[in-house]
């Protein structure tokens, strides 16, 4: 195994990764950036790439930069919960538990809100 | 594997992305200035612009979103204005106060929302947010007026509490500004009021900011201003490691800068020693994501909750008589005129609504319940379900994204129970003001000529019909002030001695960060000020506070405009806790209705100190004073006189 270089780094701010933003969706077009009302992003100095979350810590988890994102529903965005607020829930009939983030998680809801 | 770098780790510092300008300047002139552009600064601005005059409003977020409905909001609350109504407003103002407040209240903000929300409303809708159930989705519920295809919540026989799509609530605030030509100030943070001759206590001129990114300063110059910028947050509890700087009521903007800069301006204050302990854990950002959760409050009400093994948890009505059914839930008991549910008042002391039995945890440690307890949706018929996690959960601040994400995870409410969390309150000495705020007149005026207030900057203030409808108001009454005022006069001094101020931090290489400083002033409050108080405890906290602005906070330093930011929002914080203290020693009698308990006055609310304590500064002097719980005078009277067109 070919070892890692490896540097001093402080430890990351919790929770540190309110918004996941996947590269392949997202265009860079920084609308988030600008909606933004705790100013948590800075556009990334690369154009079209995703922002950069500067201030995790920060984040009110209002979701108003996932509902002015123009490829929200492509996936660009998703809000993550920390792991502290994962909400689980159980299914009347049969009793069977679930949780928010739990691995092979049921087959989603597709039931738009009204 | 070559290298343990990431996308959360810096490879090499970053360039601020933005230019900076520390201490270049902009003048902006106008006639009605509009201090934070939330729900109540919106419908200033929009009210005063109406009137042809010239408005500008300042945020220190996107107006588009900012504020605490900025993402979301599900209830149009005291609105026994509109149509199907069957309650007449002053009953409706009055009946509670009486009941749930103990006579503290602002009658004054009460009545004129309870009166004007309606119209306040009916504006959101000529804009485009949406207010009725026009798709037709719930034709036939119990909740649903036909004729106006209005959505009632709580209360669905007397119908005071309108259901709505409040997502849309700030974008078609912010779309009516800008048509009628409101000049909007986003990102720019007001720092401090301007007065004539620079004089605490003289006429309000204008304001100073600061530019959240770029640190540039700005002066504006009017001839009256509305503060609109909400409740202190952030005091006694604080930690950067949970969730938004642990915030609930309001965002991580709301720090109480507008509190502080009107306490310089010689502004007087009422309720600051107001504050009451944070029971609901799963609010402050320690437990649950909020309305994310099972629950039977607010966005969930009145959904019904079940124990781990399906049994249903008795409710019980606001008077504490058992009630069996779900209808029961939903409208006044017997010798009842009408419910409603009342935030800001003796909660806990007396419940508005009815509610589960009371002594639940009793019960469940005897074992008669088994946790955890689960919102029991698939339990409720249809109707219910969906205006719950169908609108409520989707329309509700922060939960759009829990309709999404909850469902994207497989949760459907027709199937499955989720789990509440509430139980289990936060931290002893973990409070929050509860609606400390100006004191103002019948034209929502403060003590300070030029100077108007709505929303929470009002003591005794909340909820979103109220903001809307005080606001409304307020640029109203401002306007009709400005089209009469004589031309304002900034003195420079006054200027400049803010612009040292402010840039102070900046210039400093190190020192003590903003987070370091909020958490001890926090600590401070837990300690000194905190569920149970004294004369000598507070005369302590007191000091460590004045120790601190003297010492600590002086070494208080930034790097970037946005650290700026959050450095003066901690100065301002400080001084709101000052404030706090102040009133609290100011008030020497415990008083329930106000969550305040002092262990060396411990009897309850004794007759000589029914008044609002009053607070304002004059010179480097706290004013103590009083007013009388009934200074609103005769309401319908004085609604009339001072309503303007
Ligand atoms: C998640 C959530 C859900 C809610 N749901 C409901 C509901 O369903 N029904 C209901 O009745 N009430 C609800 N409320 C309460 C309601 O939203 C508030 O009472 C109301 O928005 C207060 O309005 P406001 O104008 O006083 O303050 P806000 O709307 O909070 O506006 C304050 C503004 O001031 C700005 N500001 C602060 N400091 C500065 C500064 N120094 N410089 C410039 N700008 C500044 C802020 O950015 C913000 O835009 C909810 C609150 C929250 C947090
Ligand atoms: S708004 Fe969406 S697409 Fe645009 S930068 Fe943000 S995440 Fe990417
Ligand atoms: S969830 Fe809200 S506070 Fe968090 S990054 Fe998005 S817009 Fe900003």
């Amino acid at each position: 195994m070919t070892q890692p270089k490896v540097y001093a780094q402080p430890n990351l701010i919790t929770p540190n990764r309110p918004v996941i933003i996947d590269p392949e969706v997202c265009t860079g077009c920084n609308l988030c950036v600008e909606i933004c009302p705790s100013d948590v992003y800075i556009p990334n100095p690369q154009k079209g790439k995703p922002p950069i979350i500067l201030y995790p810590e920060e984040c009110w988890y209002c979701g108003c930069c996932l509902m002015e994102c123009p490829l929200h529903d492509k996936g660009a965005n998703k809000l993550n919960w920390p792991l502290m607020q994962r909400m689980r829930w159980k299914r009347k009939e049969t009793g069977e538990h679930f949780r928010f983030g739990m691995p092979n998680p049921p087959p989603p809801n597709k039931r738009p809100m009204v | 594997m070559e290298d343990n770098q990431n996308s959360l780790t810096f490879q090499e510092p970053i360039e601020w992305p933005y230019p900076i300008r520390y201490g270049e300047e902009t003048r902006v002139n106008v006639d009605v200035l509009v201090l934070g552009g939330g729900l109540s600064g919106c419908f200033a601005a929009i009210n005063a612009a109406r009137k042809g005059l010239k408005v500008a409003v300042v945020d220190k977020s996107p107006i588009v979103h900012s504020g605490a409905a900025g993402s979301g909001v599900d209830h149009w609350m005291d609105c026994p204005s509109n149509p199907a109504s069957k309650v007449d407003p002053e009953e409706f103002t009055l009946e509670p106060v009486r009941k749930y407040k103990g006579g503290y209240a602002n009658v004054i903000a009460n009545y004129i929302t309870a009166r004007d929300s309606w119209d306040a409303l009916c504006e959101l809708e000529q804009m485009g947010m949406k207010i009725r159930d026009t798709d037709d989705v719930f034709k036939g519920a119990p909740f649903r007026d036909e004729a106006t295809k209005l959505l009632f919540a709580y209360d669905y026989e007397t119908r005071t509490c309108i259901r709505i799509w409040g997502t849309g609530m700030k974008p078609s605030l912010h779309k009516e500004c800008k048509r009628l030509g409101v000049q909007l100030y986003e990102r720019i943070m007001v720092t401090s009021l301007l007065t004539e001759g620079g004089r605490p206590g003289g006429r309000v001129v204008g304001a100073t900011g600061v530019h959240t990114r770029t640190g540039e300063f700005f002066v504006f110059r009017a001839k009256a201003s509305v503060l609109c910028m909400a409740t202190p947050e952030r005091l006694w509890i604080f930690s950067s490691e949970w969730t938004g700087l642990v915030g609930r009521d309001g965002p991580p903007a709301n720090a109480g800068n507008g509190h502080a800069m009107a306490w310089r301006a010689g502004a007087e204050f009422a309720r600051m020693e107001s504050s009451s302990h944070e029971e609901w854990g799963g609010s402050t950002g320690i437990g649950a994501v909020l309305f994310g959760t099972g629950s039977n409050f607010a966005t969930w009400y009145p959904c019904t909750i079940v124990d781990a093994e399906g049994k249903e948890v008795p409710w019980v009505d606001r008077e504490g008589n058992p009630i069996h059914t779900l209808e029961e839930r939903t409208k006044p008991g017997p010798g009842q005129k009408f419910l409603t549910l009342v935030l800001g008042g003796g909660e806990g002391k007396a419940e508005s609504m009815p509610h589960l039995i009371p002594d639940l945890p009793e019960r469940i440690r005897k074992g008669e319940f088994k946790l955890p307890l689960y919102a029991d949706l698939p339990g409720m018929p249809e109707y219910e379900r969906r205006v719950i996690f169908g609108l409520m959960v989707g329309q509700e601040g922060h939960t759009w994204p829990v309709y999404r994400n909850l469902t994207e995870a497989g949760f459907d409410p027709d199937k499955d129970q989720l789990q509440v969390y509430e139980i289990g309150a936060a931290p002893p000495g973990w409070r929050r003001l509860r609606y400390g705020g100006l004191v103002v007149d019948w034209d929502l005026r403060s003590n300070l000529e030029g100077l108007y207030a709505g929303g929470q900057s009002i003591f005794d203030g909340i909820g979103v019909a109220h903001a809307s409808s005080t606001g409304r108001w307020a640029g109203r009454s401002a306007a009709a002030y400005a089209q009469e005022a004589p031309e304002p006069i900034i003195d420079e001094k006054q200027v400049n001695r803010e612009k040292t101020r402010i840039y102070a931090p900046i210039q400093r290489p190190d020192g003590i960060n903003w987070k370091e400083l909020q958490a001890g002033i926090a600590k401070v409050m837990q300690d000194y000020c905190g569920d149970t108080k004294t004369e000598e405890l507070m005369a302590l906290g007191l000091k460590t506070l004045e120790e601190i602005r003297e010492g600590e906070s002086r070494t208080l330093f930034a790097r970037t405009p946005h650290e700026l930011m959050r450095a003066l929002e901690v100065l301002d914080i400080l001084t709101c806790c000052e404030m706090i203290i102040h009133a609290s020693r100011a008030r020497k009698a415990s008083n329930s209705w106000l969550h305040f308990e002092r262990l060396d006055f411990p009897q309850d609310d004794p007759p000589e100190w029914r008044k609002w304590v009053t607070l304002r500064l004059e010179g480097e002097e706290v004013r103590v004073g009083e007013l009388a719980l009934d200074y609103h005078g005769d309401i319908k009277k004085n609604y009339e006189t001072h309503k303007k067109e």
